[in-house]
């Protein structure tokens, strides 16, 4: 059977997947990608390595402020009653 | 010896956590649906509970005491390691998501097994799915009871015995007669100071160490690797790394405590708003306590029992009773996710098991009888089994998370979203799941061709769910689904 809210739970999940792998790029990329070099020549911002700033704290931060964007445009409401589907077991 | 000023915060806490036990009790005697109420809560959680109730029970002893003690001999990398923890927070919410709420209202689950038994209507599967549970979480409950118990006897110079039993008598009071609404209301509470707690020792940490920078040069002068993405020994290799990325990604959805959450809350606006909530303060507190761990070593050297540096560095750069809020979020990460797992592995036993093999029929009042006796009689022999642990215990607990994890996770997701998912292949991969991730750990611990151990079995449990349920897709022409 098909309940109409599906549609929307699924595409939901699938935004989950998606921000799961931009997640993982920033916080992986960033500190490999910077961090691979010879320590003591690292560059600091605000005190930390780069690649410690931009992957765990910038980073972090980045992916907070996308997923307030995300929940506010993207996710919709909808009800859990069961009656709404007429298919009550 | 005793520091009365880091002690009275301490016991106030306590005392807070107990009363909201008593007051939640109320609910329990009122409810007209026993079992909703008791162990999910009447399925009432707001935004702000949902998000607590996560992170703390997801945040354990290993966050506060383990996790900043090997960060402080392993330097940043350790940091970035925790940060894989970040999805956490909005991952299992957002790919269980609606889906998992309304099918769980549909089949009036109320237990995780709920939802596997209707939806692959076996009674195997609830079998192992139950016997995984207890087995395994009654374990990993005994370890957070042990470390609960020693952190109260460092703290107070109480002799062990009488530190379990303080601890285990609140605990087991406000859960036996709360119910899930006590534990996540006590879960709000110990959330809150955990996300405090982690805070406050960081800015007290990086003052004492006289700012950012100057921490940085002394790890640097120390051992340049400390501030690596590498690790102090360089063992932290990308490979392992991302696969780290697996056992808390992908797999935290096969953890039953964490799954069952998500089937708790009211309604799609409690959900939005905690997964802003919940990665805030699970971004908060393993960044702040993991950082701290590292920034401890040029503050406070020589530290040689990593699960030292967390409470002997607050005592050192806080003034006591600031030392005794920080001291109760250890203490809260525990108490949160045992009270989680005592409330889980009793919904188990009296409603999977009891209810579905041995007296289907029993009224509310039997029931409610039963799980009360139930929720003692683990407690009492979790208590029991922490005076002094068995070889067996510590060993199941070493693969609790992994194990669960490899037999949940893709029975629970893929049996949401994959029409032709069935029963032969859900037991296939729970089984598979298992054992290979016990006989991979037994020989390789836990890093297997440089990958973490548990990626290489929740990648044959998928193989074996998906392939096995394609052999035996023919068998369930006729199955009605409602997913």
């Amino acid at each position: 059977m098909n309940d109409k809210r599906y549609k929307i739970a699924h595409r939901e999940a699938l935004i989950g997947i998606a921000l799961v792998i931009i997640n993982f790029a920033i916080w992986f990329g960033f500190a490999y990608g910077l961090g691979s070099g010879d320590p003591k020549k690292y560059s600091y911002v605000f005190g930390f390595p780069a690649w410690f700033f931009y992957s765990c704290i910038a980073g972090t931060i980045f992916m907070i402020i996308l997923l307030i964007i995300v929940i506010k445009f993207f996710f919709k409401d909808v009800s859990f009653d069961t009656e709404e589907d007429g298919d009550e077991r | 010896m005793i520091h009365w000023q880091v002690i009275i915060p301490l016991i106030l806490f306590l005392v807070i956590i107990f009363l909201i036990g008593m007051w939640a009790n109320k609910h329990v005697m009122q409810s007209d649906s026993f079992l909703q109420e008791y162990f999910l809560g009447g399925r009432q959680m707001g935004g702000f509970l949902l998000a607590m109730t996560m992170m703390a029970t997801y945040g354990s002893a290993s966050s506060f005491i383990g996790g900043p003690g090997v960060a402080y001999n392993t330097g940043l990398g350790w940091v970035l390691l925790s940060m894989a923890q970040l999805p956490a927070g909005y991952y299992v919410l957002m790919v269980l998501g609606k889906k998992f709420a309304i099918i769980a209202r549909k089949y009036k689950a109320i237990t995780l097994i709920d939802f596997l038994r209707e939806r692959y209507q076996s009674n195997f599967v609830v079998i192992v799915s139950a016997l995984s549970i207890i087995i395994f979480l009654f374990s990993s409950m005994a370890a957070q009871w042990i470390g609960g118990a020693r952190l109260i006897e460092s703290l107070t110079g109480l002799h062990y015995t009488t530190a379990l039993f303080i601890f285990a008598i609140v605990v087991l009071v406000y859960v036996i007669v709360g119910g899930f609404r006590a534990v996540a209301l006590t879960d709000a509470v110990q959330g809150s100071v955990m996300f405090l707690g982690s805070v406050i020792l960081l800015i007290g940490t990086i003052i004492a160490g006289g700012g950012v920078s100057n921490i940085m040069a002394d790890l640097v002068a120390e051992n340049p690797k400390l501030v690596s993405p590498f690790g102090a020994d360089g063992s932290l290799t990308p490979l392992y790394v991302s696969t780290f990325w697996i056992l808390i990604g992908i797999g935290v959805i096969g953890l039953p405590q964490i799954a069952v959450r998500a089937m708790s809350y009211k309604n799609s606006a409690s959900m939005h708003s905690a997964i802003i909530i919940g990665t805030i303060a699970l971004g908060t507190v393993m960044f702040g306590m993991h950082l701290t761990g590292v920034f401890a070593r040029p503050v406070l050297p020589g530290v040689e029992i990593g699960d030292k540096v967390m409470p002997l560095l607050t005592l050192k750069v806080l003034p006591p009773f600031l030392a005794g809020v920080v001291l109760a979020a250890p203490m809260a990460a525990i108490m949160s996710t045992v009270n989680a797992l005592l409330i889980l592995v009793s919904s188990t036993i009296v409603k999977d098991i009891y209810l579905n093999f041995i007296k289907p029929q029993a009224n509310d009042h039997e029931i409610k009888k039963l799980s009360f006796f139930v929720t003692t009689l683990i407690g009492a022999a979790v208590v029991i089994v922490a005076l002094k642990p068995p070889d067996l215990l510590v060993w199941l607990n070493l693969f609790s998370f992994g194990g669960l994890e490899s037999v949940f996770v893709w029975p629970v997701v893929l049996g949401l979203y994959w029409k032709k998912g069935n029963k032969y292949g859900a037991v296939s991969s729970m089984l598979v799941g298992l054992i290979s991730y016990i006989l991979i750990y037994e020989k390789w611990k836990t890093t297997f061709l440089g990958m973490h151990t548990v990626t290489t079995s929740i990648i044959l449990s998928l193989i074996t769910y998906v392939t096995i349920s394609l052999m035996t897709h023919h068998r369930f022409k006729n199955f009605k689904h409602i997913i």
